[in-house]
C-alpha cells in the first residue's frame, strides 16, 4: 500500500497570485484567512473567463449567451450540492452569504412558527451573524433567546446544552467552527439530542468549509449556510442548505423577479424551490467563482488540507507557548486552523499595526464575537488564521514577528 | 520596522505603560464614555469644571497603546483651558491627524505633536481621538445637564 502523495504546499502557493506580493517591503504572510481567503488563479481566471465570453443574465433568455450562463450559475450550484453532499440541488439556494441564509431562515422559517415564550437556542461562542438575526426574530414575535455557556477552554458545555434543550425551543442554531476560537464543536450531538426532541438545527459553517470535509446527510441537520469568500471564492455568494421539505413549507423571503411562475394583480405563483428564493438577478459571476473555488478544493481533498492545517495549527500552538506573556485564547480538545491570543500589556491594535509593518495579516479586535471576548474579560484579541496555502515559515515569521513587538514595549 | 518609530514613539510608550490622570473621579461635573466598538477601546472621561476652565480631567477604561498615550497627554494639555480653547486643540489636533496642511486657525499642538505620526496610520486615527471625542461628550453632557437644571 502507498501512502498518499506528501502535500505540496509550494506548488499551492504559486495558485495564488497575491501570495508573491510584498507588504512595506516584506514578502507578505497572510495570516487573516478566517476573515476572507485569498483566491486562486483558477477562481480568479473562472470570473474572467465567464465575462468575457459567456457573460448574461440567467433563466430569461432563448440566446446562446443566456443559456451558457445559466449553465454556469448551475454548475456552480452543483458544486455546493457536491460540497455539502446535499441530496439534491434544489436544497441549495444561493444568498450573499452566511449572514443573508441565517436571516432568510431566521425571517421565513422560524418568524412564522414563533409564538410568544417560544425559545431560539443559540451558544456563548457565536458569530453577531448568528445572534442578531434571532435577537430581530425574538423581537417580532415575543419569543425567547436561550444561550449554551462555554468553558474556559472555549468548549460548548454540553449539560447545559441538554437542560437548555426543552419542549418550548423552536430552533437550534449553532456555528460549527467558531470563528473567535477555532473551537469544532460536536454538531453530529447537537443535531442528534435537538432531534430527540423534535428541534431543527441550523449549523453555520463559515468556518468549517474551508477546513474540513461537511456532509449534511450524514449530520441530518436542517440548515446549513455558508459564505463562499472563506473558501476561496468571491465575495457576495454564499449558500443556504435547507432539507427539501423545511425549505418548501417556508414562505419566500423576498418577491421580485425571478422567484415567480406567474404574475398577476389577482395573485402570484411562486416559483419551485430554489428559485422561490433567489429573487432579482443574483451574483451569476459570484457563483461561477464559487463553483471554481470548490472544485479547487476538492482537487486537493479537504481530508489533505485539514491534515496541513491541523499541523500548522499543532506547530503555531506550540511555538506559540514558549512565548512569556502570551496568552492562548480558546484551548478546546478539537480545534479548527486558528489561534486567538493575548499578550501581557500589548494590546492587539498594537499588536496588528507592529506585525504588519513587517508584512504579517493577522485580525485583531472583536471579531464580531463580542459575548467571546466578555466571556474571557479581553477586549480583543489577535488572531492568526490558517489556509492551505500557509506554511510552517509563516508561523516562524509570526513568532519572530511578536517577538519584536514585546521588544518593543519592554 | 523603522518607520513604526514614528508611530511607537518612547514618550508614546512612556504614556501608555504610565497613563497620567488615570483614575475615577468622585463627582464630576462632566462624565462620558467612549467606546470603539470595531476595537473594543473603552474610555471613560471625568470633568471638573470651574468658571468655564477646565480645572482637573481624568480618565479610565481599556485601550490600545495610542488611544492610552492619547487620553494620558490629553488630559495634560487639557487643564487650566477653558472651553473655547479645549475645542480649538481638539480641532487642531485632530487636522494635524488627518489633514496635509494645517488651517490657519490651528493652535500650537505643543507635546501633543508627538502623535502626529498616527496619521501614517489611517485606522489608527480613531484610536488617538477616542479620549477627545469623549472629552467632548462629557463637557457637552454638563451642559446638557446644566440646561435641564
Amino acid at each position: 500500500m502507498s501512502g498518499a502523495a506528501p502535500y505540496d504546499v509550494t506548488a499551492r502557493r504559486l495558485d495564488f497570485p497575491i501570495l508573491g506580493r510584498s507588504v512595506h517591503g516584506q514578502p507578505l504572510v497572510y495570516l487573516d484567512n478566517a476573515a476572507s481567503s485569498q483566491h486562486p488563479r483558477q477562481v480568479i481566471d473562472a470570473v474572467g473567463h465567464f465575462y468575457e465570453h459567456s457573460y448574461s443574465n440567467i433563466h430569461r433568455g432563448v440566446h446562446l449567451l443566456s443559456q451558457e450562463a445559466t449553465l454556469a450559475y448551475e454548475t456552480g450550484r452543483l458544486a455546493a450540492r457536491g460540497l455539502l453532499n446535499a441530496a439534491c440541488s434544489h436544497e441549495v439556494v444561493f444568498t450573499s452569504g452566511a449572514t443573508a441564509s441565517i436571516n432568510l431562515v431566521a425571517q421565513s422559517y422560524a418568524r412564522p412558527r414563533l409564538k410568544a415564550g417560544d425559545e431560539i437556542l443559540i451558544t456563548h461562542m457565536e458569530h453577531h451573524s448568528n445572534i442578531v438575526p434571532w435577537q430581530m426574530v425574538c423581537e417580532q414575535t415575543g419569543a425567547v433567546l436561550k444561550v449554551v455557556p462555554i468553558n474556559d477552554s472555549g468548549e460548548l458545555e454540553m449539560d447545559a446544552f441538554e437542560q437548555l434543550l426543552n419542549e418550548r425551543t423552536r430552533l437550534v442554531s449553532v456555528v460549527h467552527v467558531s470563528n473567535a476560537l477555532g473551537t469544532v464543536n460536536p454538531v453530529e450531538r447537537i443535531v442528534e439530542l435537538a432531534h430527540e426532541q423534535g428541534v431543527p438545527v441550523l449549523l453555520d459553517g463559515a468556518q468549517a468549509v474551508p477546513h474540513l470535509p461537511v456532509d449534511v446527510q450524514a449530520l441530518d441537520c436542517d440548515f446549513y449556510v455558508f459564505s463562499g469568500h472563506k473558501i476561496y471564492g468571491p465575495t457576495g455568494i454564499g449558500v443556504l442548505y435547507g432539507k427539501e421539505a423545511l425549505l418548501n413549507a417556508m414562505p419566500p423571503y423576498q418577491g421580485g423577479g425571478d422567484m415567480i411562475l406567474s404574475v398577476s394583480f389577482k395573485g402570484t405563483t411562486y416559483n419551485n424551490l430554489p428559485y422561490k428564493f433567489e429573487a432579482g438577478t443574483p451574483n451569476i459571476a459570484g457563483a461561477v467563482g464559487l463553483g471554481a473555488a470548490i472544485e479547487y478544493v476538492q482537487s486537493i481533498g479537504l481530508d489533505a488540507i485539514a491534515a496541513h492545517e491541523h499541523e500548522l495549527l499543532r506547530y503555531a500552538t506550540e511555538r506559540l507557548k514558549e512565548i512569556k506573556g502570551l496568552r492562548i485564547v480558546g484551548e478546546a480538545a478539537n480545534k479548527a486552523g486558528l489561534i486567538s491570543f493575548v499578550l501581557d500589556r500589548v494590546h492587539p491594535h498594537d499588536i496588528g499595526t507592529i506585525l504588519d509593518s513587517q508584512g504579517i495579516a493577522i485580525r485583531t479586535g472583536h471579531h464580531c464575537a463580542q459575548p467571546v471576548m466578555e466571556r474571557y474579560g479581553v477586549p480583543a484579541t489577535a488572531r492568526a488564521s490558517f489556509a492551505l496555502y500557509n506554511t510552517r515559515n509563516e508561523v516562524d515569521a509570526l513568532v519572530e514577528g511578536i517577538r519584536k513587538v514585546i521588544g518593543m514595549f519592554e | 520596522m523603522e518607520n513604526l518609530r514614528d508611530l511607537y514613539q518612547e514618550v508614546i510608550l512612556d504614556h501608555n505603560r504610565n497613563p497620567r490622570n488615570f483614575r475615577k473621579m468622585e463627582k464630576p461635573d462632566g462624565f462620558a464614555h467612549g467606546n470603539n466598538p470595531l476595537c473594543g477601546d473603552q474610555i471613560d472621561i471625568y470633568l471638573k469644571i470651574r468658571d468655564g476652565i477646565v480645572e482637573d480631567v481624568s480618565f479610565d477604561g481599556m485601550g490600545c497603546a495610542i488611544c492610552t498615550a492619547s487620553a494620558s497627554m490629553m488630559t495634560l494639555a487639557l487643564k487650566r483651558k477653558t472651553e473655547q480653547e479645549a475645542t480649538a486643540l481638539f480641532e487642531s489636533f485632530h487636522h494635524c491627524l488627518t489633514e496635509d496642511e494645517p488651517h490657519p486657525e490651528d493652535v500650537p499642538l505643543g507635546k501633543l505633536e508627538v502623535l502626529a505620526g498616527v496619521k501614517e496610520y489611517p485606522v489608527r486615527v480613531k484610536c488617538a481621538t477616542l479620549a477627545w471625542h469623549t472629552f467632548l461628550a462629557a463637557l457637552k453632557h454638563r451642559q446638557d445637564s446644566i440646561s435641564t437644571e
